[in-house]
């Protein structure tokens, strides 16, 4: 066949066939590179985040929360890694024998985890913070719809000793109670987060830019003796069991520098596992619990009258009657020695000398010695849940409550704000400001009364804890003891109840050149036993004793055995 | 004219190889100090969680347990102690 001779091929086209093809070829291929110089130079964002989000990857830093240390660097609370095993309920596929062996890993019972999977939602936690070797080998149980992440837990080796002044912090690591949430902004760390390029491996190849940097909480020394802490602690149990009282509480203040050296209360709890916590519990009452303190007030209000050259510890004041008549109401004592020196109105603990020494003061000024070392007033410890107490403002004083006030009743104070006011005594006039955590320099005090002063009174408590005062047994053998008891009734609903005391002791030792500054204070003991003297002294001797040994205070006594006073010959004060 | 191009398209050629080969070797390097780095940082979870097991057994509650009970061992009372003044200090205590 001859092609060539086709007549179809001696057909002449018209020329704008062509052109107009080649035309519209050419125009398609300039709508081409116009759109492809568009998405590529002016609108090429959306392109190259859909480049991006083929290899680079954002990653979560993640920070440690800071640790909290005693003041020689023991750790008391850290945090470590642990799991959280979630699942998306809809997913989970397993066989029975899957389940039983998750149910077993969980340590849950097999019906709980049925019953959770049931949910419909899209997301359940079946165990939050277990520890990283059982999240292993429940991921090798390779059950769909099951994931993990990873999360903090805070764990605090020294348990229910420290309890109060640590606090503890919730499931995602935020600090609830105590130091935890007073200092949540110092320990709490700050997530970061960055860009990478990670290829096919999934190995992290390039790092791209760093968005956020990752911080971690900075740790943080506590002013607390973990020793000291123990022992105190301890003591204070042994004390709070052995008088079966509802309650105690005791504080260690260092007098030099005023930072709290120990601090504690019962009832505690473990903050390592905190199913069936109660209120009472968790409260601290050193510092956010107020009592009316008792007899343990008598020295403010002879300070201020020897300040103020009313009187001197020599001068002598009408204690003979036993009682006080002001107005319709009575003051009592509960033994009756005669006419009293001032220092033997501290010594016995009479309520009836000191009330007439309050008497010959203005409400004034007596109010004034009170604010001024801290009562009515929050301490600024910068815990949560302090309190400052009741003082209430004198003008609304009738005489008989000035004279109560003398020896401690119709005002109210924290454990926490009674120590602190005994350091005007142990610092021979200075009021300290107190510091939970460590400090190095020590703060500059207040003086409150002159340090001649200071000293009459520090004599005067030293008589106190001799054989002729109420707290005999309060003496440490090798120190100079110096200390005050106080028994209060207890207020309820707005009357004293009969039968229910508070005891508390507060002192200083070594009284030539004093240290330490201790308060203790037992709620309701019911063993028989309710003086301060009897109860709360022996609990501050024995703890005194050990902190002065720990600390490698040299003795400033000769160490002779302690007598104690012939059985039922007990001073006891007045309450 | 023609053999100086072919220099430069060779010395080009061995550039463009050198940049893919030290990229490769960066990209292995970092993904070397990724692994340090990762591994350093359990190593600090690990140091935490030893601190933590060394605080508890070293809690002072059974510190002192076990020395009053498996070594019975007590606090001298103070007739049996002897308190010995620094030279500086014996004067000023006593």
């Amino acid at each position: 066949m001859n092609y060539a001779a086709s007549p179809v091929l001696a057909l002449r086209l018209p020329l704008w066939r062509s052109r107009l093809l080649l035309a519209l070829i050419a125009g398609g291929f300039l709508v081409l590179a116009g759109r492809a110089v568009y998405l590529q130079g002016w609108n090429n964002d959306f392109l190259q985040q859909k480049g991006e989000s083929r290899y680079s990857r954002v990653l979560e830093i993640s920070a440690n929360r800071g640790r909290i240390t005693d003041r020689h660097g023991e750790a008391l609370a850290i945090s470590t890694p642990v799991k959280s095993v979630w699942a998306i309920p809809e997913e989970v596929q397993y066989s029975s024998q899957q389940r039983a062996k998750l149910a077993a890993l969980l340590e849950l019972p097999p019906q709980e985890i049925d019953k959770r999977l049931n949910e419909s939602t899209s997301f359940v936690y079946l165990k939050r913070q277990i520890p990283p070797e059982v999240a292993e080998r429940v991921s090798e149980l390779h059950i769909p719809g099951l994931f993990q992440n990873r999360e903090y837990r805070r764990y605090y080796p020294g348990g229910e000793v420290m309890a109060h002044v640590l606090g503890f912090t919730g499931a995602d690591d935020v600090g609830q109670e105590g130091i935890e949430l007073a200092f949540q902004s110092t320990l709490a760390g700050k997530s970061g987060s960055r860009r990478v390029i990670k290829d096919r491996m999934g190995q992290i190849v390039e790092d791209m830019e760093s968005i956020r940097e990752a911080q971690n909480g900075r740790d943080l020394a506590l002013a607390l003796d973990a020793k000291l802490q123990n022992l105190a602690f301890s003591q204070l149990k042994l004390a709070v069991e052995s008088n079966k009282a509802k309650a105690g509480a005791i504080v260690v203040l260092d007098a030099k520098t005023g930072e709290v050296l120990a601090l504690a209360n019962l009832p505690t709890y473990n903050p390592n596992n905190r199913s069936r916590l109660s209120g009472a519990q968790l409260r601290n009452r050193v510092i956010t619990d107020t009592f009316e303190p008792g007899s343990t007030l008598k020295p403010f209000t002879v300070a201020l009258a020897i300040e103020q050259g009313k009187i001197t510890p020599e001068s002598m004041i009408a204690t003979a009657s036993g009682s006080l008549s002001i107005g319709k109401a009575t003051v009592h004592d509960a033994h009756t020695f005669g006419d009293m020196s001032v220092a033997q109105v501290i010594q016995r603990s009479s309520n009836v000398g000191a009330a007439r020494i309050a008497l010959s003061l203005p409400a004034e000024a007596l109010w004034g010695m009170f604010d001024q070392v801290g009562f009515g007033s929050v301490p600024r410890l910068g815990f949560p849940g302090e309190v400052g107490g009741r003082l209430r403002a004198y003008k609304t004083w009738r005489p008989i409550e000035q004279a109560t006030m003398a020896y401690g009743h119709g005002i109210s104070v924290s454990l926490l704000q009674l120590a602190r006011a005994y350091t005007i005594f142990a610092r021979d006039g200075e009021l300290m400001p107190l510091s939970l955590v460590r400090v190095d320099a020590p703060l500059a005090g207040k003086q409150v009364i002159s340090p001649d002063t200071a000293r009459k009174l520090r004599a005067m408590l030293e008589m106190a804890v001799q054989l002729g005062g109420t707290a005999p047994k309060a003496r440490v053998m090798g120190y100079r003891v110096a200390g005050k008891t106080g028994t209060a009734h207890k207020e309820e609903n707005g009357a004293y109840a009969a039968h229910k005391y508070v005891s508390s002791f507060v002192g200083l030792a070594p009284a030539s050149d004093p240290r330490l500054v201790i308060a203790v204070m037992l709620d309701e003991p019911s063993a028989g036993q309710y003086y301060g003297g009897a109860v709360a002294a022996p609990v501050f001797s024995a703890v005194m004793g050990g902190a002065l040994r720990m600390l490698g205070v040299p003795p400033d006594a000769s160490l002779k055995p302690l007598e104690l006073p012939p059985e039922g010959s007990e001073i006891r004060e007045g309450v | 004219m023609a053999r100086i191009n072919l220099i430069l398209l060779l010395v080009l050629t061995a550039c463009a190889l050198g940049l893919v080969t030290s990229q490769h070797q960066a990209r292995k390097l970092f993904a070397e100090l990724e692994r340090e780095q990762e591994r350093a940082k359990q190593l600090d979870v690990e140091w935490g969680q030893l601190q933590l097991e060394q605080s508890t057994w070293a809690m002072h509650a059974r510190v002192e347990k076990i020395a009053r009970e498996r070594l019975r061992m007590s606090v001298p009372d103070a007739k049996r102690t002897q308190v010995v003044m620094p030279e500086a200090a014996q004067g000023a205590a006593r």
